[in-house]
């Protein structure tokens, strides 16, 4: 694995999650009905980053929760690593809201397919909407995002990674070539 | 990281990594549980035969239970109304399941080493529900996960399992469990209940109750298996739970946060009074609970090894 190109930092992540903020609220006419699902991982601190963001809005603190679709993915019986599980946390109730539901990377839609799946089983919410901080192409199922930060067409073998404070000590968004696939 | 072995037939040998893995994972089931919906479809299209030799209530339909919350199609078996009774043998049985394409047989025998024989005649993943006298590891990883819920961690931890140790898998396999993870483990019963050179398992043997109740955080209270002929082993009922049956006045002399385990099913009045049974100091109703957490834990950690 080697880093190509830096796509943004700091401050680009920061200027697209503000507008990112403006377009759910101008969507949903403003936040009354709205709750945040994060995924796991990098999806969670978009997540609470973009409550942040519709709070220094609209001065109100939407509810968040945590999806881990790990139970819900489709590539058990082909994937050689056991995939570690951890604990959903949605302790709102998700029924007749409209739930954006938040991921970094938006790739073959796999992944989205799970947690609509995931969150079906937590109550059956009036619309959820979904908002992609990079949009990398390859789509294998008929899914599309609400929200886009950033297209970013990719080759097969290249690999978009986000790196967040929390975790990796920095805010940035890369372009990786990835060898072995 | 995955598991380190295919099956699940006891605690022995099991590393501390993979106590820790299914513990943990058994906290995601464990918020499953708690849903309006208590399903995944993550076992989708497996099929689980459960081999049940042996009566049971608590971990038939636990098992039963953690396999449809996994979605996988659960086949239950039991002695009384099967091929058993014509004759045909447990090979015979064991194969003929196997010839119809099974991925996992949970079992429970009154034969110890039955499950790992099982292990030589099938390619299924096989766990062991309790095996005669010897494991039962299930029950020990939902008894460590409850204790773990209540105390946090293992460490100098002082656990005292209580009652028939000699003929009680329950006991082998927390033993081996807990000394694994680092707690401090005795024993205590009447001295015709505890094996000869138990101590060569590292742990302590006490044959004062009063003493047990003062000296550990946690007592693990056994079942006196009557069906097992435990009458032999001491005099009279009234004279056990004379020197070893446990109620609140004897909790309250000793020692006041102490926390009481027991697998089930109870005989209450006999290891435990019925105001210890329904009482404070108690997680019996929780250890349920949390068996079918563990229980999915186990399945979805076997069940998509590759």
């Amino acid at each position: 694995m080697n880093i190509k190109a830096k796509l943004a930092d700091k401050e680009t992540i920061d200027r697209i999650l503000v507008r990112m903020a403006h377009e759910i609220l101008e969507k949903n006419k403003g936040s009354k009905n709205l709750v945040l699902i994060g995924m796991r991982t990098r999806g969670e601190y978009l997540a609470k980053r973009l409550r942040e963001k519709i709070k220094q809005i609209e001065g109100i603190e939407l509810p968040l929760g945590v999806l881990d679709v790990t139970l819900y993915r489709d590539d058990f019986r082909t994937r050689i690593k056991q995939p570690q599980v951890s604990v959903s946390n949605i302790t709102f109730d998700i029924n007749d809201k409209d739930v954006i539901l938040v991921d970094d990377v938006l790739y073959t839609g796999r992944t989205v397919r799970s947690a609509l799946n995931a969150i079906m089983e937590f109550g059956r919410p009036s619309s959820i909407q979904l908002c992609i901080l990079v949009d990398r192409g390859h789509r294998e199922l008929p899914i599309r995002a609400d929200y886009v930060g950033k297209n970013i067409p990719t080759a097969y073998k290249e690999e978009i990674k986000l790196k967040v404070e929390e975790i990796d000590g920095e805010d940035a968004i890369y372009l990786i070539e990835n060898e072995n696939k | 990281m995955p598991l380190s072995n295919r099956h699940l037939l006891g605690m022995q040998n099991v590393p501390k990594e993979d106590i820790q893995l299914i513990l943990d994972t058994a906290n995601t089931f464990k918020e499953i549980l708690e849903r309006p919906i208590k399903r995944v479809p993550t076992l989708q299209g497996k099929t689980i035969v459960n081999l049940f030799y042996e009566n049971s209530t608590r971990t038939r339909i636990s098992f039963e239970l953690a396999e449809k919350r996994l979605s996988a199609d659960a086949i239950n078996f039991s002695v009384s109304t099967s091929s058993v009774s014509k004759g045909e043998s447990l090979k015979d049985t064991v194969k003929n399941i196997e010839a119809m394409k099974v991925d996992m047989i949970v079992i429970r025998h009154s034969v110890a080493g039955t499950p790992y024989m099982l292990t030589k005649l099938c390619d299924a993943n096989i766990i062991n529900a309790g095996d005669g006298i010897h494991e039962h590891p299930t029950q020990a990883l939902l008894d460590l996960y409850t204790i773990r819920e209540k105390k946090g961690s293992f460490e100098n931890l002082k656990v005292c399992i209580v009652g028939d140790i000699a003929h009680s898998r329950v006991a082998l396999s927390n033993i081996f469990a807990l000394k694994t993870m680092g707690a401090k483990v005795s024993v205590c019963g009447p001295s015709t209940m505890i094996p000869k050179f138990i101590e060569e398992l590292g742990v302590e043997v006490i044959y004062n109750i009063d003493e047990a109740i003062q000296e550990n955080d946690v007592l693990n209270v056994l079942r006196i298996q009557l069906e097992r002929k435990a009458r032999e082993y001491f005099p009279s009922i009234r004279e056990y739970v004379k020197y070893f049956g446990i109620n609140s006045q004897r909790l309250e002399k000793n020692k006041k946060d102490i926390l009481i385990l027991h697998p089930g099913p109870i005989n209450r009045g006999v290891e435990l009074s019925s105001d210890v049974a329904d009482g404070p100091y108690q997680v019996i109703l929780q250890q349920v609970t949390n068996g079918v957490a563990i229980r999915m834990a186990v399945l979805y950690l076997l069940g998509t090894l590759n």
